[in-house]
């Protein structure tokens, strides 16, 4: 079974971004991802996800490195200063690379 | 008859609960559904009414209607920034919230005057869905100044798009559609069961205030202090505007408790995506902390005295 390198972009934020990012994180060459509800403490305290405003979500992108590191730095510009929003890579293998 | 209305007890509930960290938390699924089961309510009987009424008639109320929604932020502003000596995005976001409204909080409003056998005009739900919106773009055109790196496109489908619109908008046009007969048959859901959703609904409104105690306490007395004049202000328009539309002593009282009400559904979400230097831990202390408790416990009795005392001015 052959494997091959890929990068896992793991980003928890907000729930009120996910329409913008889904769209964003395509647009910067991502072929797919994963959204689950989270919720959890941190910087901005506790997110409990009682209701929408503190609702948090973990999105998952599985994409080449130089890909998983333009979104990373692009969602660091724009949205570091002003939303709760962590991102880390991992690396990960896949089975069928073309579709990542 | 109590004076507190027993739907208002369930907000009680949940607020003592929540500040005594009581483990009590109802699934995020089940509030949500709370809400939709209130947006279709409200819309339906809203739409039932509005068939009986001529729209051209309804027209001179609805721009009367948005103005004030326009004009309410536009007085808040100043207060924030000047009073509360806010940064100029949360000034901006506060006083859209303050021109919005509160779903909730009207429905609380419906109950108290059923509650009362006070007859009102159900057509007021339309004023819900209009002034949704005027507050937001004020809002953004405080914080932002004209043409300056607002992105409207993105902003409209957010609010237009957005769960209370759509299903009140849905609602009021099934309703209208359907008329009382042809709601009759969904009736045992939305209408006969009002009353227990909007308990159910305001004990999970009483966890989310107590959940701002914190940020109540770091932010000082300015906010409680607008949190309780700012609607008190507005309901007085409201209830001069009820007076001017001509409406009953109960529509009269919804119309001041729409207007004194804040927005907690759809300027938050429409403020963290187009003013997101706007802290939202502000605005929510003040609507959620302040002003929707505040509404429901002391100001729909009191906008109710408004009401008749606007009357009796009348007559």
């Amino acid at each position: 079974m052959s494997l091959e390198s890929r990068k896992l972009l793991t980003i928890v934020t907000e729930s009120a971004l996910e329409h913008e990012l889904s769209v964003e994180i395509q647009r910067l060459g991502a072929h797919g991802y994963t959204v689950t509800d989270a919720r959890g403490r941190g910087g901005r305290g506790v997110r409990n996800a009682s209701w929408t405003m503190s609702a948090n979500i973990r999105i998952e992108v599985v994409c080449p490195a130089a890909t998983a590191e333009t979104i990373a730095a692009t969602l660091k510009e724009r949205y570091y200063a002003n939303y709760a929003m962590i991102l880390f890579l991992s690396d990960v293998e896949v089975m069928r690379p073309d579709k990542f | 008859m109590p004076t507190l209305d027993p739907v208002v007890l369930f907000f009680l509930l949940g607020l003592t609960a929540g500040l005594l960290r009581a483990e009590l938390r109802l699934p995020p699924a089940i509030y949500e559904f709370l809400t939709v089961l209130l947006l279709l309510t409200i819309g339906l009987k809203g739409g039932v009414e509005l068939a009986a009424h001529p729209f051209g008639a309804l027209l001179p109320r609805m721009l009367l209607v948005v103005l004030a929604g326009i004009v309410l932020p536009l007085l808040a502003y100043p207060v924030l920034r000047a009073v509360g000596r806010m940064a100029r995005p949360d000034a901006a976001s506060i006083a859209a919230h303050y021109g919005s409204v509160s779903v909730g909080t009207y429905a609380v409003a419906v109950a108290y005057l059923g509650y009362r056998g006070i007859a009102f005009e159900e057509y007021l739900a339309v004023f819900l869905v209009l002034l949704e919106m005027p507050a937001i773009v004020v809002g953004i055109l405080l914080a932002r100044g004209v043409g300056r790196g607002v992105q409207w496109r993105a902003m409209t489908r957010e609010v237009l798009l957005g769960k209370s619109i759509v299903l009140l908008t849905g609602g009021l046009l099934i309703g209208w559609v359907g008329g009382s007969d042809g709601v009759a048959p969904i009736a045992p859901l939305f209408m006969d069961l009002f009353k227990g959703v909007l308990a159910l609904f305001l004990l999970e409104m009483g966890l989310i205030a107590a959940g701002q105690a914190g940020d109540l306490r770091r932010h000082g007395v300015f906010l409680i202090i607008f949190g309780v004049v700012m609607p008190l202000a507005s309901a007085v328009v409201g209830a001069g505007m009820g007076w001017t539309m001509g409406l009953s002593v109960g529509g009269t009282t919804l119309l001041a408790t729409l207007m004194a009400s804040a927005s907690y559904i759809a300027v938050p979400a429409a403020m963290r995506l187009s003013l997101p230097e706007a802290n939202p831990a502000l605005s929510l202390a003040a609507s959620l902390g302040v002003t929707f408790p505040f509404n429901i416990l002391i100001g729909i009795p009191l906008y109710h005295r408004f009401a008749e005392f606007t009357q009796r001015l009348g007559g």
